[in-house]
Formats: C-alpha cells, sequence, structure tokens
C-alpha cells in the first residue's frame, strides 16, 4: 500500500495521469471495499470493525494490519472461501463454498483486505 | 500467526459447543435427558457471565451491558408496551359472538399462566404454544384466527406474560414418547446450520451473545423466551414470538418457515424447557 501510495502521490505530482496498471488496482480495492460493506454482499461489517465503515458489529476481530498477518494471498482466499476448514465451529459464513460471492468478487476483497 | 481473539473463540467454541450439543445425529442412539440438557445449559451461561444473576439472563441483551441496562431501567419507567397490555386486557374479557371469551379457554380464566407454554398437549399429540392456543381459542368458538406475527396476538400475549411476571419458568416434559421426540427435534433445529450464511440459532445466541451485529446486542439464548413478546423501538411496534423468529431467520438469508411451524413450535419448546426456573419477564422492550 504504501509503495503504491508514494508511486500515486509521484505520479500526480509528476502531472501524469495516472497509468492504467495502478488504477486498475485501484479501482479493485475501491469494489472490493464496497462488496465487503455491501450489506447483500459481504456485509463484513455485520462481524468485523473495519476502517471507514460505519456501525461495526463485534463478532469478530477488528481487521487490522492484515497484510503482516496474512502475507499470503491464498490465505484470506481460504478465510474468505471457507473459514469453516480452518476453524469448523466459526460463525463467519462459508463466502465462496456457499457462492454469496463469486471468485472475482474475493479477489477485490482481498485487495482491499490487504491495504488496512 | 492466529490472533490472541481467534486463538481465544477457537478454544471456546469448541468446547462449549461440544459439551451443549455434541454432535446431534449422533445422539440418536442415546437417551434423551432433558434434566442433563437444561442443567449444562444454565452452567454454559453462569460461566460465561459469572456477573450475573440467574434471574438477570431474563432481559435479553440488556443483561449484557451496564448502558444497556441503564436504559432498560429507564425505559421500565414508560414502558412502551403498556397501551399492548392494555388492549390485551380489554380484548380478553371481550366476549365473541357467542357469548364466550379467552377466559374460558385457559385453566384460571388465563390469569398467571404464560410460564407453563408451550406444553405438549398430549390428546394433539404436538406442542401448543401460547400463539398457538390464542387461535385455537378464536377458532374453537368460531372466530378467525389471528395473524401470528401481528399486534392483535401480541397484545393478547403480552397481557396473558404481564399477569405471569415473576413466575418461574415451569415447562414440562409429559412421559410420552412424542413430547421427547419434540423436546429433541427443537434442540436438533436450535443447533443445526442452515442457509445460505450458515448459521444456526446457536450462532448467534449462544456462541455470540453480548457481541453487537451492526448496533445490536445479541441476547443470550438462556430465557429468551421470558420476555416475549416484545416491543422494539426498531419495529416501533410489539413483536409475537412468532415475528421474532421469522426475523431472525430472514435476517440470516435464510428462508423462514410459517409462523407456528412445527420446528418453530419444538424450537420454543426447548428454549422455554431449558431456561425453567427462571422469571417471566415479559411483555419486554427492546432498542
Ligand atoms: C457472522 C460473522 C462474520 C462475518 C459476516 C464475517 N466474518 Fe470474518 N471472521 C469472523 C470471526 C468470528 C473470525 C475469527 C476467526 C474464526 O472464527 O475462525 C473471522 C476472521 C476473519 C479474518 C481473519 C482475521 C484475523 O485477524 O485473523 C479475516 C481476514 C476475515 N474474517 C475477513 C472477513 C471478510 C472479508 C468478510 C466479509 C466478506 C467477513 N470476514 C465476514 C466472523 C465473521
Ligand atoms: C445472525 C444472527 C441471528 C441468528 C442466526 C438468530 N438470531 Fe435471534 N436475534 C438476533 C438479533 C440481532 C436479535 C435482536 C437482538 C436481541 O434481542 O438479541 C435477536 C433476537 C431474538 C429473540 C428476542 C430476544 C430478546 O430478548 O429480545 C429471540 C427469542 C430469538 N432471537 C430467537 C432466535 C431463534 C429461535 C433463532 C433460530 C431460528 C435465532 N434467533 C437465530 C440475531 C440472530
Amino acid at each position: 500500500m504504501l509503495t503504491r501510495k508514494i508511486f500515486l502521490t509521484a505520479a500526480l505530482a509528476a502531472g501524469i495521469a495516472a497509468f492504467s496498471a495502478p488504477a486498475f488496482a485501484q479501482s479493485n480495492v475501491a469494489e472490493g471495499k464496497k462488496l465487503a460493506f455491501d450489506r447483500g454482499k459481504g456485509n463484513c461489517l455485520v462481524c468485523h470493525v473495519i476502517k471507514g465503515g460505519e456501525y461495526p458489529g463485534t463478532l469478530g476481530p477488528e481487521l487490522v494490519d492484515i497484510k503482516s498477518k496474512y502475507p499470503k494471498r491464498e490465505e484470506l482466499v481460504a478465510i474468505i472461501y471457507d473459514e469453516t476448514k480452518r476453524n469448523p465451529l466459526t460463525v463467519m459464513p462459508p463466502f465462496g463454498r456457499n457462492r454469496i460471492l463469486n471468485a472475482k468478487e474475493i479477489d477485490a476483497i482481498v485487495d482491499f483486505l490487504q491495504t488496512l | 500467526m492466529m490472533t490472541l481473539r481467534a486463538a481465544i473463540r477457537f478454544g471456546f467454541s469448541a468446547l462449549a459447543l461440544a459439551a451443549l450439543a455434541v454432535s446431534l445425529p449422533a445422539l440418536a442412539a442415546d437417551k434423551i435427558d432433558p434434566v442433563a440438557d437444561a442443567k449444562a445449559f444454565k452452567k454454559f451461561f453462569y460461566e460465561k457471565f459469572p456477573k450475573l444473576k440467574p434471574e438477570d439472563f431474563v432481559n435479553g441483551p440488556y443483561s449484557m451491558d451496564e448502558g444497556l441496562h441503564k436504559q432498560w431501567v429507564e425505559k421500565e419507567e414508560f414502558p412502551p408496551y403498556e397501551f399492548a397490555v392494555d388492549l390485551g386486557k380489554e380484548m380478553f374479557t371481550k366476549p365473541f359472538k357467542n357469548g364466550k371469551t379467552y377466559e374460558d379457554c385457559f385453566p384460571n380464566k388465563g390469569i398467571g399462566i404464560r410460564q407453563n407454554y408451550p406444553l405438549f398437549d398430549e390428546k394433539q399429540g404436538k406442542v401448543v404454544t401460547l400463539e398457538l392456543a390464542l387461535n385455537q381459542c378464536r377458532e374453537a368458538n368460531g372466530e378467525a384466527p389471528y395473524n401470528y406475527v401481528r399486534d392483535e396476538m401480541a397484545a393478547l400475549t403480552a397481557y396473558m406474560a404481564f399477569t405471569s411476571r415473576g413466575k418461574p419458568m415451569d415447562i414440562k416434559i409429559p412421559d410420552d414418547p412424542r413430547a421427547l421426540e419434540a423436546y429433541q427435534m427443537g434442540k436438533e433445529y436450535f443447533y443445526t446450520r442452515r442457509g445460505q450464511l450458515n448459521f444456526a440459532c446457536s450462532t448467534c445466541h449462544v456462541q455470540s451473545p453480548g457481541e453487537r451485529v451492526r448496533t445490536e446486542v445479541l441476547a443470550p439464548a438462556l430465557g429468551i423466551m421470558n420476555a416475549m413478546p416484545i416491543y422494539r423501538s426498531e419495529w416501533n411496534s410489539m413483536g409475537t414470538t412468532s415475528r421474532r423468529f421469522v426475523t431472525c431467520n430472514s435476517q440470516t438469508r435464510g428462508v423462514p418457515l410459517t409462523p407456528q411451524d412445527d420446528e418453530y413450535r419444538n424450537v420454543e419448546y426447548y428454549l422455554s424447557y431449558v431456561a425453567n426456573g427462571l422469571p417471566i419477564s415479559g411483555p419486554g422492550a427492546r432498542p
């Protein structure tokens, strides 16, 4: 995130319109955030405190420092896809297995999580 | 790797739930033992919330947090369910077209008997909740049944609960295999995960009482029937037990059952039985 921020700042400072690569990444993050907050989609706020989200619940841990806790994308994908694999008694819904979110949507949410 | 909190959760849920639900299908061969269930159930909640007295649990989310408890005390000074109790009282004594009243359908004219419901009716061979008994009374007297999730039913049950306040829940399981089976079915329903979100009733009310889902604080399953029906500010009206069950199911993107479906009545039987001894506190008021 930090590098991306620096890059963007630099790009803007130089008066260069955002490159397509970071612009794509950025919109994937925005899309992921939207999906995570959307009550009809991830609705992750029901259970997690997430920076920028209103009225969070407390059923799950606050989602912070995600990148240091889960450096590998696949770990995050796995948690969202089906956390009952790691913890059969978890209250977290199996978003992928139960087709609440598709692979692309999970991917975008992971991009967003990595900015937290 | 795992956060401390997650680690605690892993340990907690594994132990606690195993103790309560003991892999349900496997139980079939074992003896169904409601007395032991109720003991384990209470022990679980008393240990989880060591500061609460048993009778505190009957105030749902208000028992879970001091700030909320204060709100509750303030609310009780101008109870928002009062209109429902008054209306229920009026309805209760007003004659049907045939001249009879609800009083004629119930023991002790319906006063101070809320704690005995649901009961297992051996003649009908099924669990009869207070809401069902009221509609059976109407139909036996040639009146159309009320909608289970609407104000009339809420008013009648509010009044009946009000006349029973403080009486310990007193649910009986008669010596009848069908009664025991209904109890067991209710228990299984309560602990079975279902729907797209993979929630059981117990996911919220056993694993997570006191936690917030968005702005709502989850009530503990112990004593969860004792305050019904409830006035919810968010609904701006009273809600029957039927309304609450249907709402819980819909909130989880599950397909709710029809009010007073067998499974709902059985789950109410289970939840009420394991709360035996805790006082009736209904009607309740909620944020
Ligand atoms: C109904 C509750 C609930 C919902 C909804 C939910 N989670 Fe979770 N989540 C949990 C719980 C509880 C944990 C703790 C670990 C466990 O129970 O296995 C958790 C753990 C996590 C973790 C690991 C965090 C850590 O610090 O170890 C991540 C990442 C996560 N959730 C992401 C999400 C995302 C993204 C969504 C929405 C798409 C979501 N969760 C929706 C309850 C929920
Ligand atoms: C995803 C979470 C969730 C699930 C699953 C769930 N509920 Fe609830 N329930 C709630 C919320 C939120 C409330 C409102 C706050 C409160 O009172 O607990 C509530 C309230 C209740 C109440 C009223 C408690 C009171 O004192 O106000 C009852 C009774 C109840 N639920 C029963 C059930 C039953 C039975 C099931 C299963 C069929 C169930 N719930 C499943 C979230 C859930």
